[in-house]
């Protein structure tokens, strides 16, 4: 169940705009008005998402710390695993965003010869992860060349490097067949590895299953079964521009790729693909370890009346005094 | 909201990004390319057509390009027969430019638009069409 909803929502997903484009002739809903709501489902709901992380308190500093802290001067600080300034906050946060610097500590662990618990070094995740979301960073860079006239610089140099093996034509682009790779193993180890495949929820297995098709369909589209590309850029050019015309003959191919991608987006702030933003909102990745260093005041303190010592007396001077009790001041 | 400052500078950038498309193009027309078959030899022919159909052709080109190029290169094999049965030379300047010889207005056309740049130019020549106006953009 929590493999075939996921899976056989994708399938429907496919057939819905199979059937829309094909049978329907609704281009223009697929082709523009969902594009346009997925992209404003998207924003918006990153923005909101990101803003209630916002408004939850940290009272305290928690980063987790995988070295020695900032202590005397003689003892060596691990600066960017114990980070006890922004800088260093900025190095570790880095490490963590570009190269998952945490995913490369995960270790396996296993029953040997018998009740012998022995802990190993377990790579595979760390780099299947890496190269998955470098490969759809580099494809996501790749395809602005369809949403600008005079493409910059910058996607013409992903692109040549993307491409420079120059195997057939057109050119075979290193990042598919890794992606295609990549979100293969990260399925696999789902259903494979008893311990994983126990917590994976449909939550986890939809995303992987929507991106390989669209990963699939894509390849389809460049390598065997081709679409009008000069009409899928003349339909994207029109949606970035504000004047979506939609024209004929692109192949039904590209819209159940853009629907997949459509339906991608609009889920993203509502799934944990929200690590994205929230890898920046991790409170124990992007606080210093300064706890002893600087004083932080828990923000819902609520104001407490004190009544002290000083007031105390000024109170009760006259009576302290005949009482023979001693007073600060006179 | 906690450390504002920071979440809504990381949110403006990040709305930025996400909307560069849109910004870029904001205001601007898009013209779409039009691949012109208005040349000397074309407009000779009795029956306009090339080695293959049109949607074929315009779908397919780069990888009956590339076939073309191993056929010759790697095994010497120059006789293309079409679907219709028809044999045409296998080349690129021979056959593809002998009609097509506007390069800038066909292949390039398209090309530019969709901000592809092959390299069948790095090793044949360039057919020579207006010389007083090169080419801006260094091929790949």
């Amino acid at each position: 169940m929590r493999v075939l909803f996921p899976f056989f929502t994708v399938i429907v997903l496919v057939l819905l705009a199979f059937a829309g484009v094909k049978m329907a002739n609704l281009h223009f809903l697929f082709g523009v008005i969902i594009p346009y709501a997925a992209i404003t489902v998207f924003i918006a709901g990153f923005i909101y998402r990101v803003v209630g992380w916002g408004r939850s308190p940290v009272p305290f500093r928690i980063p987790t710390t995988c070295g020695q802290m900032e202590s005397f001067p003689w003892i060596k600080q691990n600066k960017l695993e114990n980070p006890s300034t922004t800088l260093g906050v900025i190095g570790r946060m880095l490490l963590e965003v570009l190269f998952f610097r945490s995913l490369f500590r995960n270790i396996k662990t296993e029953f040997r010869e018998g009740p012998k618990f022995s802990y190993g070094s377990d790579k595979w995740l760390w780099m299947a992860g890496l190269a998955f979301h470098w490969s759809f960073l580099i494809i996501l860079i790749r395809h602005l060349r369809f949403f600008f006239l005079k493409v910059p610089y910058l996607i013409h140099v992903t692109e040549s490097l993307d491409s420079f093996l120059q195997i057939g034509a057109p050119l075979f682009y290193i990042t598919d067949a890794l992606i295609l790779g990549a979100v293969t193993f990260l399925v696999l180890r789902r259903f494979l590895i008893p311990q994983v495949k126990y917590i994976s929820l449909a939550a986890d297995y939809f995303p992987l299953f929507l991106i390989l098709t669209i990963a699939a369909t894509g390849v389809l589209m460049r390598y065997f079964s081709k679409v009008h590309i000069v009409g899928v850029k003349e339909l994207a050019m029109g949606l970035v521009s504000f004047s979506p015309a939609v024209p004929e003959g692109i192949g039904v191919l590209f819209y159940i790729h853009l629907f997949l991608v459509c339906v991608l987006f609009a889920y993203f702030p509502f799934s944990k693909l929200m690590h994205m933003g929230g890898v920046f909102l991790s409170p124990t990745r992007n606080l210093a370890n300064n706890n002893r260093a600087v004083r932080h005041i828990n923000p819902w303190n609520y104001p407490v009346h004190v009544h002290t010592y000083e007031e105390y007396e000024d109170d009760f001077r006259e009576k302290m005094k005949k009482a023979g009790l001693p007073v600060e001041k006179e | 909201m906690y450390d504002s400052g920071k979440i809504i500078a990381g949110l403006i950038v990040f709305v930025l990004l996400v909307t560069f498309p849109f910004i870029s193009n904001m205001g601007k027309a898009s013209a779409k390319p039009k691949p012109s078959i208005d040349t000397p030899v074309i407009n000779e022919m009795a029956v306009k057509k090339c080695v293959e159909p049109k949607e074929f052709m315009r779908a397919e080109h780069m990888q009956l390009l590339n076939n073309w190029r191993d056929s010759v290169v790697r095994n010497g094999d120059r006789i293309y027969v079409n679907t219709a049965g028809q044999s045409y030379n296998m080349s690129l300047q021979n056959t593809c430019m002998n009609c097509h010889s506007n390069k800038k207005k066909f292949c390039d056309e398209c090309h530019n638009y969709m901000a592809v740049n092959p390299y069948c130019w790095s090793c044949h020549i360039q057919p020579k069409e207006q010389p007083n106006e090169q080419p801006k953009e260094n091929m790949l």
